[in-house]
């Protein structure tokens, strides 16, 4: 197995006195693309929190590309390769949605991912480009957050509930998406709360279970009855 | 006549207060801090302009060409230095450091360069005037009042279409994310006080080629530039233009009353727009 | 575990021997005009007034969220009152100090109105815009001498008291009173049920609103008490001066700056805060005020570190070490001894 492109060990997060993750490992190759599952509160979100950088850490507990990266800012980490597309999308309300696009790639790394690139996977963001991001369906401000963090070329992209809220036929849109962007060699972590939908797009599958892993192993070897107790603890 | 030319001379003096007031605003903007020490950083700006022209004897225009850059050194020293441990959330901690920064302004200012007012020497400038429709127009206060219209263009063209623009923006939503694309926030807020300063750099110089200037102005400076702010709208540049001559012309007319009414009216034409519309003449459709 | 074994106290060791000390510098400060120099006399009213608009200041943006920075128009307001009612009124220097107070809060009611539209940081400054307002009508009115001010004629000054120490003496002990009525005003409004709306208030404005407080009517209650209570001490301030002009009565260094600095280097929201800021103070100032400019300056920084380094001030360090209390306010679970 190559060297992984993040390795996480022993990571602990809080909330002021609230502690939310409990001594977490976790490994990503490079390419490959990994799921994270977990109950509602399970902190799956502040996983994706910890490693984008807007919660600090300890150095090394999280190394990426074999460096410590647990004690950057997450401005720099994102210099680093490192983008996430944030739990409920999160677009900047006073750009338009080709702002939104500019500014995801402003550090100017390069890789195949250009304006271009964006509006070729998703056409219907070239159309609406002037608009106010807060003018577009749910479903069309998810396309913007995925480009924007799209247009950073990161070498690890974090999707933090990509599908959440949206209609199936808009989140069948986003998925098939999907292995056309990981295809690149990128590698993503994928947070999602469909069991099937994280199975089948991913080659691991960690699950979470108030904030340790209580789970984990190849997505198409694990069995839905060891999912089950592993997601609701029972 | 005499009104008119009131109002004429009230609507170029409101060119000054629209620059006092663009700095005020472009951070507040940005970061939603409200500095205290604006007017005394205004005053600062006047005096180094008076140290460059008089050390260097060159025209008080001319320092401009040292002052505007180091404000905006100054500005964003202060920023990295000081202020940005003082964001986040709770109102107190910038308010109070800002506080002190005045403070510590005047008192410096009047370590350094005593009580006595002083005022920089424009030459013929100040005395050229051109005679439109009976009304005299004096040179300087007309090319001020062009450079306040021209600066504040330039703000808004850089807010909405440039880069750094788009950065002051995105942070101003979502400091969060917007530090997800690699925007630093301590240096986005950094550079916003730069500018800001910047701008603070033009209205000090300005200010002291218009009228004679001591350390203990810098309150009322602030409170002009405040006022033009509210009276335009928080949030809106060209608003914060015509916030800047409203205030102008109310003291302006109020002068014409009464010579001790020139102050008063302007505060009192503030307060009564607050009462009768308190979000300000042109307030942000999306505020 | 029996719910009986614990019971809800609002006091605590500490306060009790602070009860006692209080009592003992109380009865101390009651009896100076006998033991003090007239200067050391002065030098004392002006350190209680001091602590009363420091105290008032504290309420109003250490609690209720009410930054101001232009309290300086009530302090001149109360001055002027001063001057006007017993000279244009006839009414006595006493009396009129406690109408300066009622003016006060008369006045606190439009001004509160007019500038609660401007939220955060921007209501500060219109409440410096309103002291300028204050400052700039006084100048104005030329029977209490325009811009440049007026003094209190001697027969004003006489019917005070008769002679000169006794005068000096009952102006100590109003100012006593007023900072005792100042600080029994600030723990009351804390202790009431306006306090602890206040506290939510400061705490979660959100949540507090969805709690059904009314948070503009409790932040109007505490900026019309404060108002009056500030008239009421700028009163006092200029009857110990004698003399007042609109630069002095509505001085933004004098009575707010240094308010400021007083209560941020004591602790801001806490009752004990002034009392340590105002000490420190004037210790500060009897020692450095030679440097003129350079003492403000330091003073500057000093509250700038203070800000920065320890938010809560100096009391706040102190609380940090020991769970100390000198004002009980929060209420605490205490296990009773097993019998
Ligand atoms: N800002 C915060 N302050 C305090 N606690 C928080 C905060 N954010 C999350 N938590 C707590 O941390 C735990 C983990 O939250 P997290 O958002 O990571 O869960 P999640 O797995 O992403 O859940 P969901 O599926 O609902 O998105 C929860 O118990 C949550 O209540
Ligand atoms: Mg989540």
């Amino acid at each position: 197995m190559p060297d992984p492109i993040l390795a996480i060990a022993g990571l602990d997060a809080h909330y002021g006195d609230f502690q939310a993750l409990y001594g977490l490992d976790l490994t990503v190759a490079p390419g490959e693309v990994i799921a994270i599952i977990g109950a509602n509160g399970a902190g799956k979100t502040t996983l994706m929190r910890s490693i984008s950088g807007l919660l600090r850490n300890q150095a090394e507990a999280i190394r990426y590309q074999g460096e410590p990266i647990g004690h950057l800012r997450a401005d720099q980490i994102a210099a680093r390769g490192i983008a996430l597309v944030p739990e409920g999308r999160q677009l900047f309300p006073s750009l338009s949605v080709e702002e939104n696009l500019i500014i995801g790639g402003q550090l100017g790394r390069r890789g195949p991912w250009s304006l271009e690139a964006i509006y070729a996977l998703f056409p219907i963001l070239e159309e609406r480009r002037a608009v106010p991001s807060t003018a577009l369906s749910g479903g069309q401000q998810q396309m913007v957050a995925i480009g924007r963090a799209l247009m950073a070329n990161p070498d690890l992209l974090l999707l933090d509930e990509i599908s959440l809220g949206l209609a199936p036929v808009i989140i069948k849109t986003i998925y098939d998406a999907l292995p056309g962007i990981v295809s690149s060699g990128m590698s993503a972590m994928l947070v999602e709360q469909d069991i099937g939908k994280a199975l089948s797009m991913s080659q691991r599958v960690y699950c979470l279970q108030e904030g340790r892993v209580s789970l984990q192993g190849r997505s198409d070897q694990l069995s839905r009855a060891e999912i089950g107790r592993a997601y609701f603890g029972v | 006549m005499d009104w008119l030319n009131a109002i004429v001379q009230g609507t170029l003096l409101g060119g000054l207060y629209a620059l006092f007031a663009a700095g005020l605003s472009l951070i507040f903007g940005v970061m939603r801090l409200v500095n205290i020490a604006h007017g005394d950083l205004i005053v600062l700006a006047a005096y180094l302009g008076l140290t460059v022209t008089s050390a260097l004897g060159i025209h008080p225009l001319a320092s401009l060409l040292l002052v505007v850059p180091a404000m905006a050194l100054i500005g964003y020293g202060l920023q990295r230095g000081i202020l940005n441990r003082t964001l986040g959330g709770d109102l107190l901690p910038p308010l109070l450091v800002t506080f002190g920064l005045s403070v510590i302004l005047q008192n410096g200012l009047l370590e350094i360069y005593s009580a006595d007012p002083q005022k920089m020497n424009a030459g013929l400038l100040e005395t050229a005037s051109v005679l439109v429709g009976g009304i005299s127009l004096g040179i300087l206060p007309l090319a001020m009042f062009a450079i306040a219209v021209a600066v504040i263009a330039g703000l808004q063209w850089m807010f909405y279409h440039t880069a750094l623009g788009r950065a002051f923006r995105a942070t101003s939503d979502n400091q969060a994310i917007a530090q997800l694309m690699g925007l630093n926030r301590a240096h986005v807020f950094g550079l916003a006080m730069a500018l800001s300063l910047a701008v603070t750099g033009i209205a000090g110089v300005f200010l002291g080629i218009r009228t004679s200037f001591d350390p203990s102005m810098g309150g009322a400076r602030l409170i002009f530039g405040f006022e033009a702010v509210i009276i335009g709208g928080l949030g809106n540049l060209w608003g914060t233009l015509a916030g800047g001559v409203v205030l102008g012309i109310a003291q302006a007319i109020g002068a014409q009353i009464n010579p001790g009414w020139q102050l008063l009216a302007g505060h009192i034409a503030f307060l009564v727009l607050l009462a009768v519309r308190p979000k300000g003449l042109f307030p942000r459709m999306d505020g | 575990m029996s719910a009986s074994q614990y019971r809800i106290v609002q006091s605590s060791g500490a306060s009790r021997i602070a009860a006692a000390l209080g009592l003992i510098v109380l009865a101390l400060l009651v009896l100076a005009p006998y033991w003090a120099g007239r200067a050391d006399l002065r030098l004392l009213g002006e350190v209680l007034l001091y602590l009363s608009l420091a105290s008032l200041w504290n309420l109003l943006a250490g609690y209720a969220g009410l930054v101001s920075v232009g309290q300086q128009a009530f302090v001149g307001l109360g001055g002027y009152a001063l001057f006007g009612l017993t000279m244009f009124g006839g009414l006595h220097p006493v009396l009129a100090v406690l109408v300066a107070g009622v003016i006060g809060g008369l006045v606190a009611m439009p001004v509160a109105a007019l500038i609660f539209r401007l939220r955060g940081a921007y209501f500060a400054i219109g409440t410096w815009v309103m002291a300028e307002v204050f400052r700039l009508s006084a100048a104005q009115v030329s029977a209490l001498g325009g811009g440049s001010g007026t003094s209190l004629p001697t027969p004003v000054v006489q019917s005070l008291a008769d002679g000169r120490d006794a005068r000096e003496a009952l102006s100590y002990w109003l100012a006593l009173a007023m900072a005792l009525l100042a600080l029994a005003v600030v723990y009351g409004v804390l202790r009431s049920r306006n306090g602890l709306a206040l506290t939510a208030i400061r705490d979660n404005e959100l949540a507090a609103r969805s709690l059904g407080i009314d948070i503009w009517r409790t932040k109007f209650t505490v900026y019309v008490i404060v108002g009056a209570l500030t008239a009421a001490t700028g009163a006092l301030l200029f009857l110990q001066k004698l003399r007042i002009s609109p630069d002095a009565a509505f001085s933004a260094n004098d009575w707010t700056a240094f308010v400021i600095f007083i209560v941020v280097i004591g602790g801001i929201g806490t009752v004990e805060g002034p009392i340590i800021g105002v000490i420190v103070f004037f210790l500060l100032r009897e020692t450095l005020a030679d440097l003129g400019t350079t003492y403000l300056i330091i003073l500057g920084m000093f509250a700038i570190g203070v800000m920065l380094l320890a938010p809560k001030g100096l009391w706040g360090m102190v609380r940090a070490r020991s769970d100390i209390q000198l004002f009980p306010l929060r209420r605490k679970v205490v296990a009773k001894p097993k019998d």
